[in-house]
């Protein structure tokens, strides 16, 4: 073989020994996405090898650049960088797109009740996801959705009216609801009975009745005549329960597409008005893993403070993008991880992160400020400057920023404090 | 020795901490130097009464008298204190809960918690625990400790039986007992406070060291010194006291009478009315805004601003004066555009620029340049204000000195000149709301003629400033680390980029997209003569191009002179803003001109516009000279090349007139059609629902179905007749270039002048209130009908009917409310994430910290990336990496 040939195939693959050396070197550097992408598009491109070598240093160079500085007041930047677009918010409440069937609140008001981390959003939405056996098929996924909805008995009847002087109940049964709900006149007349206030039947002539014969103890004769009486009786049984989970009004079928494997395909999914996550991820055909809910304070109850912490980002990443506004995801995870770090979800406020700064200034200063200023004579607590209002309060450098950096030049010396002084 | 230090020598020390405690009563008698007996303030000749709120030994505040206590003069005395003993104890207000807290834990005869000794300790050690860790769970920890020990009813430690008691706030305390309820008095109170023992209350949240639980009734109330409660002497002689000296004497004066009443032995009935008084004026005194208190007021029925009016709130000591304080060497006038200075400079009125003042010490190397300063004077640009000679340690203010060269000769080493403004000095310009950092920003100052601030016009968009009367701040960094951190920091080119998303906020907006977009469009060939002005206007000192055509005369287009403005190897694609539409296409084989390629720094195709060069566009062609150039060289590009653009819009002349708006008859017939074939459609859903048989959204009722199908037929109408109308223009159209090209506007604007303004919703909804049915009186009963409900068909070109004007207020009337609830909304919601987040900050070991140290996040954002610096979010674009080391 040729010399010089063979030098060069030496030299090439010398080359390759460093494109891995450098790569191994970059895994250790890189996020692993960057990685991940960086590895994909170097096969994808038909480069030489000595530029895959340029291409990898150069990546690890502007990922180096890129990193932040030490002292970077990150969360300042992450509040004005929320907190700005918040003007440009709208203030309106506004359906989903090709969602005529709910309202979702959206924009401002939504940003803000999810930084106060209130127990149950204005609008709680759930999104259901079914199991594999459940979701191409549109009959099984309604049936699912009955046993979803919270049903009682004033969803399914059109009328419950009384004659006075006769202790009996009618009710007009609504065919339609029935069947939409899913609901049989035999489990109407169960519900009943469990009520124990006498029995009930269909009417012989009209299927669509159903008699309840009061009993003497329920209605007594004196009381016959008593609209009250039966005004109570029927509100009791228009709040029976028949099926369903609490707190879910109202259920909607909606067909989605998914990708998988490259292959597009549709699917059923359940959107429920009224948010009950524990509940819902026990129905049976409910693909547990995928179902979804507005609720933030209920996620990190069921599935844990992670969970919350990364609904807490979803939520917000999900307000800001629909009000077209652009925010880095980071500034909203800091948001997030600030509200979660304890472990506890906490509000962005007096009662959540800025009433448990350990500061009695910045507390004072915030909100509620006579009652602060008591609260820590009591307790005896001592203010340290340790955070950036008590420091500019006191005319101190705050500890961020350029103000981390302990450096003096020429000056005289600052004495301590006068403590230290006298300690000495 | 610092130079604040050098006008006063002074010995500072920097605070280590505050203890916050209760006045204990001991401490209070130790500090008085006087006791408050007499409510009167002045004797009939005018000196303060002895014993009075005013008495002398409260500190000397008169010019030229002298403290009878400490000897000083008022620069020097700091106040004194002084007491008033009161008659009978009184409870301090906001300490009520607490109280009822302590009382119902104790026993009402040992005083002990009423819990075993074992339990006690032990719950003494885990509270003590909690509260060197997490101070909010000991706090919680206390509350049930408490919550245990008040439910039990006989006292573990002496037996005796125990009483619920009822707090009726603001200071009431009954014990129920089983012959009644019988009211607690503050020294029965007081009394078994006092019995309690210190290593009790522990466990209750109350440091004995700090507040002895019998503190918290006061025996005697302390009285702030005259320094803390100045009276003001007006023109006419006649003094005006301060709030808290006028709620003193009342305190003062209800105390004396109850002394009375129990000295002239009055029957219990007026002793308990005058005690109750005494109670209520002070907790007035102390907060003159509790609930259920008989308000302190002045003659003239206002309110007293007492002690707790003075701390709270906005305009409060802490938010008012500590956190936010006022500020000299700072100046504020309205802002006027000038495209001529950099993005980097402010033009300064020369007004301002003589009485703003930078402090120079002079040294070998710039005596000279201080004594043309001194020689100058004050008020003549550029001069000094003082010059302070460091030897005889004196300021010499230069206004009232004549001999300015007899001074200016006398300078020597070491001597601080407070000079002008000159160019070049680092000022802080700042406009509000300041909603970002990118609010305050670092400029160097350009002195010029005039009476406004001259902004750069691409600095509008990080203020958010426009030219219709706004005003903005201007501050001067005085000591070099601040001037030298302002410059490196804060500087407006070190700001291009925002930590919001990752791209450029600072960029072109309106003319400058208008005027970038006619230089670079196909159609636009320019003459030498042009040329010429184009590249003057962008400072260009190379040489010139060749010519794109040569014959029948030297042409060149605006892609070669924008191209020689971009650096060298810079690459860009992507689309322009004008891709959309009929004018889209998705790769670099395009008819219109709408996709960019920039390969090698040069311009090879598509048009300048939003998308290129844009201000809060990430990925853009700035982005990318930003970070892969620096911003030195993106300064230099926005300088520069944008000032060419807008000379290009003065070479062509831009406006817009009514014709730009103006549709051919033939447009305004199909217009027409399509209206009175929705008005047809619509209807029929009127009449459908009127009968019932329209067809229902599910989960909806009829009337909201019948809305929401109305809503989007007429929706489809108006982009109907705007697309219409859109497509009879004329490509070089003014109004559309703007809208298409994200200048200004949007097809929605075209389409409400061209063709027509269409729904007007009030809450989202049609307009459907006015009258009882119907909104306007022309309308029958129950019309449901398109126009009846606020749709305009009319366009602002051809003008908008009667009725229609009304509709069109009504909506437009709600966006201004909307406006208004959503600064004040969202200035809350901001304010309390910048008091939640603003003590975090990034450890030199990559952790997220606050300020006591605890770790928030391991890696800032799971990557350590700072958002400023990515591309858009992502930290590396490895694509332009790649395609770079292609084309090397």
């Amino acid at each position: 073989m040729n010399p010089r040939k063979k030098k060069a195939e030496k030299d090439v693959e010398e080359d390759i020994n460093e494109l891995e050396v450098k790569l191994k070197s970059s895994k250790e550097i890189l996020p692993e996405k960057i990685y991940n992408e960086l590895v994909e598009k170097l096969n994808k491109s038909n480069l030489s090898i000595r530029k895959k070598i340029d291409v990898v240093e150069e990546t690890i160079r502007r990922y180096i650049l890129s990193m932040i500085q030490p002292g970077e007041p990150v969360g300042t930047v992450a509040a004005q960088s929320i907190g700005e677009p918040g003007t440009q918010m709208t203030l309106r409440t506004f359906h989903y797109a090709g969602l005529m069937e709910f309202d979702v609140t959206l924009g401002l008001p939504r940003l803000i009740e999810i930084v106060d981390a209130r127990h149950e959003p204005s609008t709680p939405i759930m999104r259901v996801y079914l199991d594999e056996e459940n979701r191409n098929d549109l009959e099984k996924a309604k049936e699912i959705a009955r046993r979803i909805e919270y049903t009682i008995i004033s969803n399914v009847v059109s009328e419950i009216s009384y004659v006075l002087g006769e202790p009996r109940i009618q009710i007009e049964i609504d065919r339609d609801m029935l069947e939409d709900k899913g609901v049989t006149p035999e489990e109407i007349i169960e519900a009943i009975e469990k009520l124990k206030i006498g029995e009930a039947n269909i009417d012989e002539n009209n299927s669509n009745i159903i008699n309840v014969e009061l009993s003497n103890d329920v209605m007594p004769e004196e009381e016959l005549y008593d609209t009250k009486a039966f005004n109570e009786i029927i509100s009791k049984i228009r709040k029976t329960y028949l099926k369903g989970i609490k707190g879910i009004k109202k259920t909607m079928i909606q067909e989605k597409s998914y990708e998988e494997n490259g292959v597009k395909k549709k699917e059923y999914v359940i959107l429920t008005e009224g948010s009950n996550l524990a509940e819902v991820m026990k129905i049976k055909g409910v693909d547990s893993k995928r179902i979804e809910t507005n609720n933030i304070v209920e996620i990190s109850q069921v599935l844990g403070i992670e969970a919350g912490r990364n609904a807490i980002i979803k939520e917000i990443l999900d307000v800001l993008q629909n009000s077209g506004l652009d925010v880095d995801i980071r500034h909203v995870m800091l948001v997030a991880d600030m509200m979660t770090w304890t472990g506890k979800i906490r509000q962005i406020g007096r009662l959540g992160v800025v009433g448990e700064k350990p500061s009695v200034i910045a507390r004072a200063a915030f909100e509620v400020t006579i009652n602060q200023i008591y609260n820590a004579a009591i307790t005896g607590e001592d203010e340290k400057f340790f955070g950036v209002t008590e420091s500019i309060s006191a005319g101190l450098i705050p500890k961020v920023g350029t103000g981390i950096v302990m450096l003096g030049m020429g000056a005289t010396p600052i004495k301590p404090s006068i403590n230290n002084t006298e300690n000495k | 020795m610092s130079y604040a230090s050098a006008y006063k020598e002074v010995e500072r020390y920097l605070i280590d901490k505050i203890h916050f405690s209760l006045l204990s009563p001991i401490e209070i008698r130790k500090m008085a130097k006087v006791t408050v007996v007499r409510p009167e303030i002045y004797e009939a000749d005018g000196s303060p009464v002895s014993g009075g709120v005013r008495d002398p030994h409260f500190g000397a505040i008169e010019p030229g008298e002298r403290c009878p206590v400490c000897g000083n003069t008022r620069e020097d005395c700091p106040g004194h204190f002084g007491k008033i003993d009161l008659a009978r104890p009184v409870l301090l207000p906001h300490l009520g809960d607490k109280i009822n807290v302590i009382l119902q834990s104790t026993c009402r005869n040992c005083g002990r918690i009423l819990l075993p000794d074992e339990k006690i300790s032990y719950y003494t050690n885990i509270y003590l625990k909690l509260k060197e860790k997490w101070p909010v769970l000991a706090e919680t920890f206390a509350d049930e400790v408490a919550k245990q020990s008040s439910s039990v009813s006989e006292c573990p430690h002496c037996g005796y039986k125990q009483y619920k008691l009822k707090f009726i706030k603001p200071f009431t305390f009954y014990e129920v007992r089983p012959e009644g309820e019988i009211r607690l008095t503050p020294s029965e109170i007081r009394e078994r406070l006092e019995r309690v023992q210190d290593k009790d209350i522990i466990v209750l949240g109350v440091d004995p060291k700090a507040a002895r639980p019998e503190w918290m009734v006061l025996t005697v109330l302390p009285v702030p010194p005259l320094s803390v409660r100045p009276s003001i002497t007006m023109e006419n002689g006649l003094r005006a006291e301060d709030d808290l000296t006028h709620a003193l004497v009342e305190i003062v004066r209800q105390n004396e009478r109850l002394k009375n009443f129990l000295s002239s032995n009055a029957p219990e009935s007026m002793v308990e009315e005058a005690w109750q008084t005494l109670q209520n004026v002070i907790a007035a005194y102390i907060d003159n805004e509790l609930p259920n208190i008989y308000q302190l007021s002045h003659r003239g029925r206002k309110q007293l601003k007492t002690i707790a009016q003075r701390l709270k709130g906005k305009e409060g000591r802490l938010r008012g004066n500590l956190n936010g304080k006022r500020v000299n060497f700072s100046a504020r006038t309205v802002i006027s555009p000038d495209p001529y200075i950099s993005i980097d400079e402010v033009g300064v009125p020369e007004e301002i620029a003589k009485i703003l003042t930078l402090p120079i010490v002079v040294t070998p190397y710039n005596i000279e340049e201080a004594r043309k300063y001194v020689l100058n004077g004050p008020y003549n640009w550029p001069g000094a204000m003082f010059v302070y000679k460091s030897k005889q340690n004196m300021k010499i203010d230069l206004r009232y000195q004549r001999n300015y060269r007899q001074l200016a000769e006398s300078l020597e080493i070491g001597d601080i000149v407070e000079r002008h403004l000159i160019n070049g000095d680092i000022v802080l310009f700042n406009r509000q709301p300041s909603l970002h950092r990118m609010s305050i920003m670092a400029h160097k100052v350009r002195v010029m003629p005039g009476r406004t601030f001259r902004l750069n016009l691409l600095d509008c968009a990080p203020y958010n400033a426009d030219f219709d009367g706004d005003e903005m701040n201007l501050h001067v960094p005085r000591l070099e680390e601040a001037r030298s951190e302002a410059e490196e920091l804060m500087l407006v080119e070190k700001q291009i980029l925002s930590p919001r998303y990752g791209g450029p906020i600072i960029g072109g907006r309106q003319d400058y997209i208008s005027g970038s977009y006619l230089l670079t469009v196909k159609t636009t060939l320019l003459t030498k003569e042009e040329v010429s002005l184009l590249m003057a206007a962008a400072n260009y000192k190379g040489k010139m191009p060749e010519p794109a055509i040569i014959k029948p005369q030297p042409l060149w287009t605006g892609k070669q002179l924008v191209s020689l403005f971009l650096p060298e190897g810079l690459n860009f694609e992507g689309r322009a803003k004008i891709n959309a539409g009929e004018l889209k296409c998705d790769n670099e084989r395009c008819f219109f001109d709408s996709y960019d390629i920039i390969s090698n720094g040069r311009l090879l195709m598509g048009v300048f516009d939003k998308n290129a060069i844009g201000a809060e566009q990430p990925e853009n062609v700035l982005h990318y000279i930003t970070l892969e150039y620096g911003s030195d060289k993106a300064r230099e590009f926005l300088d520069n090349v944008f000032r060419m653009f807008i000379r290009m819009l003065e070479i062509k002349g831009f406006s817009i007139s009514l014709r730009e708006v103006e549709i051919p008859k033939e447009a305004k017939e199909k217009i027409n059609i399509m209206v009175e074939q929705a008005k047809n459609e619509i209807q029929e859903y009127i009449n459908d629902y009127k009968e019932g048989n329209l067809e229902v959204i599910p989960g909806r009722t009829a009337e909201e179905s019948l809305e929401l199908k109305i809503i989007q037929r007429l929706q489809k109408l108006r982009d109907d007749a705007g697309k219409l109308a859109i497509s009879y223009m004329d490509p070089f159209n003014n109004a559309f270039i703007m809208a298409r090209t994200g200048a200004r506007g949007s097809d929605i604007n075209i389409t409400q002048m061209a063709a027509m303004l269409g729904q007007q919703t009030v809450r989202g909804k049609r307009i459907s209130r006015g009258f009882r049915t119907r909104t306007l009186p022309q309308f029958k009963p129950g019309d449901l009908s398109p126009e009846a409900r606020g749709f305009i068909i009319s366009n602002f070109r051809s003008g908008l009917k009667p009725y229609e004007v009304f509709f069109h207020a009504a909506g437009g009337r709600e966006g201004l409310v909307d406006t208004a609830v959503k600064t004040s909304q969202s200035g809350y919601m901001q304010r309390r994430l910048i008091n939640a987040l603003q003590d975090l900050y990034i450890s030199y070991d990559g952790t997220v910290r606050d300020s006591v140290g605890d770790i928030i996040q391991f890696k800032y954002g799971e990557d350590g990336v700072d958002p400023m610096l990515t591309y858009h979010g992502k930290a590396v674009n490895i694509d332009r990496i790649i395609q770079k080391a292609k084309g090397e």
